[in-house]
């Protein structure tokens, strides 16, 4: 029988929801000892779940464990740039897995890629040269200046093309695994002045819709936008929302005008806006917006949701799922209308991924 | 032998990793690149790129605060600690 796994990342290590049903949820946990994880994922191919974790202490590595978190070994082997770089890694930010391969994106900005299901990495890109890698490649802001590749996105029908975002920079694709990358930031608003035309845009979050592969969505510091066009141009779909600002995003599985953002309250406190806890949704395209909200605290609910922290399964009644910066994941088995607390009590929560396992 | 003690949190990262281990080393680096020999990828968790010791790792030889470069001598007691981070963990 098949049964519903998220993989919650969180800053005192990993931990695993079960679920047969989406509605009675096991716990286990916490993996990785207790090392803040940034990013959790399960690689379909392999059935490894790999979580990119960065020790207080003993530095950053990617866990992996091979049978659902029964068992775990780490590996930072190769996880490094040459010392006459000049540059230092600081962070592993985020995963993406694609056929027996694995990414990993890192602060100060690169992207390392191991093809042994993570026991050895080696640099594939930095992007060097791109528009705005003078400046994360400055040493003032090496760590802690915290520029880095925040989330790799790769296109599931060709290996070499996939999408990084770099903070504060924009969006990039590779068609070649790398070797050359193109800024996809066209029409993208920015609320400040930019060095050069085609980057300075802060993304947050890119969706990329299973039904209709040209059909991209971000959320990002100013604003939600669409593309129709696998992102080399976008459209701003912002107005209806309470705020332009958030992290999370998920899009529809089986939908492609269905898109979900959770719009935090812009200001340093990045919480939930008035306290009052919504998931929004465009059944649109983004012409319109909806606030989802029943079985969501109503107020004096001031939790942030991060970029990572919002996953949608595959079902044909798409279950979405978020965790919070106050360590709750909420659960909606139709599709947002209806939600429910599945856990509490966590440490805050970075990461949310779902995996249903047969 | 040098005498070696090992923060606690490396114990679970290192099948069969002891708290305190005995080393035949000429200096720091050395003892933690014999130790790295035994359990591959230690040496990761203690040092950065360069190498140098971890922002975070600090390591006593008799009571006195060492680097990488730090000689031991036979009998010496080195001390690896994983410091305090300012209460942000």
């Amino acid at each position: 029988m098949a049964r519903t796994v998220l993989l919650v990342g969180t800053r005192k290590g990993c931990f695993l929801l079960e679920s047969p049903d989406r509605r009675d949820w096991t716990l286990r946990g916490p993996f990785c000892e207790g090392w803040p994880v940034y990013h959790a994922i399960h690689d379909p191919g392999s059935g490894a779940i790999y979580a990119a974790a960065a020790s207080e202490w003993h530095g950053s590595a990617v866990w992996r464990s091979p049978d659902l978190g029964e068992t775990w070994t780490h590996s930072s082997e190769g996880l490094a740039y040459d010392e006459e770089a000049g540059r230092k890694l600081s962070k592993v930010s985020t995963l993406a897995a694609d056929n027996g391969r694995l990414l990993v994106g890192v602060e100060a900005p690169g992207i390392f890629e191991s093809r042994d299901q993570g026991a050895t990495w080696s640099l594939l890109s930095t992007l060097a040269g791109q528009p705005g890698s003078e400046e994360w490649d400055d040493p003032a802001n090496q760590p802690p200046g915290h520029l880095g590749i925040s989330a790799l996105m790769f296109d599931r029908d060709d290996s070499a093309r996939f999408w990084a975002i770099v903070q504060g920079i924009g969006v990039f694709e590779t068609a070649d695994d790398g070797k050359s990358w193109t800024p996809r930031n066209r029409g993208l608003r920015a609320d400040w002045p930019r060095p050069h035309e085609e980057v300075g845009f802060c993304v947050h979050k890119l969706v990329r819709s299973p039904s209709d592969r040209a059909r991209m969505f971000q959320q990002n510091h100013v604003g939600m936008h669409r593309s129709d066009d696998e992102g080399h141009s976008w459209t701003e779909i912002t107005e209806g929302l309470p705020t332009e600002f958030g992290f999370a995003a998920a899009v529809h599985p089986h939908d492609r005008d269905t898109f979900y953002v959770i719009p935090l309250d812009p200001g340093h406190g990045r919480t939930m806006v008035d306290g009052h806890a919504a998931v929004w949704r465009t059944s649109d395209g983004g012409s319109s917006w909806q606030q989802l909200d029943r079985g969501l605290p109503q107020r004096d609910a001031y939790v942030g949701v991060l970029r990572e922290a919002m996953a949608i399964d595959r079902d044909d009644d798409p279950g979405l799922y978020f965790g919070t910066s106050t360590g709750q994941i909420f659960a909606s088995v139709d599709a947002g209308d209806n939600w429910m607390q599945i856990a509490d009590f966590l440490p805050s929560i970075s990461s949310v991924e779902v995996a249903t396992i047969e | 032998m040098a005498d070696l003690h090992l923060p606690t949190t490396l114990m679970p990262l290192f099948g069969g990793l002891p708290r305190r281990v005995d080393v035949d080393a000429a200096t720091v680096g050395d003892a933690i690149a014999d130790l790295d020999r035994q359990w591959p990828g230690l040496r990761d968790r203690l040092c950065e790129p360069g190498p140098e010791l971890r922002p975070h790792i600090h390591v006593y030889v008799d009571r006195e605060r060492a680097t990488l470069a730090t000689p031991l001598d036979q009998g010496s007691r080195v001390d690896v600690i994983a410091a305090i981070s300012g209460g942000a963990c």
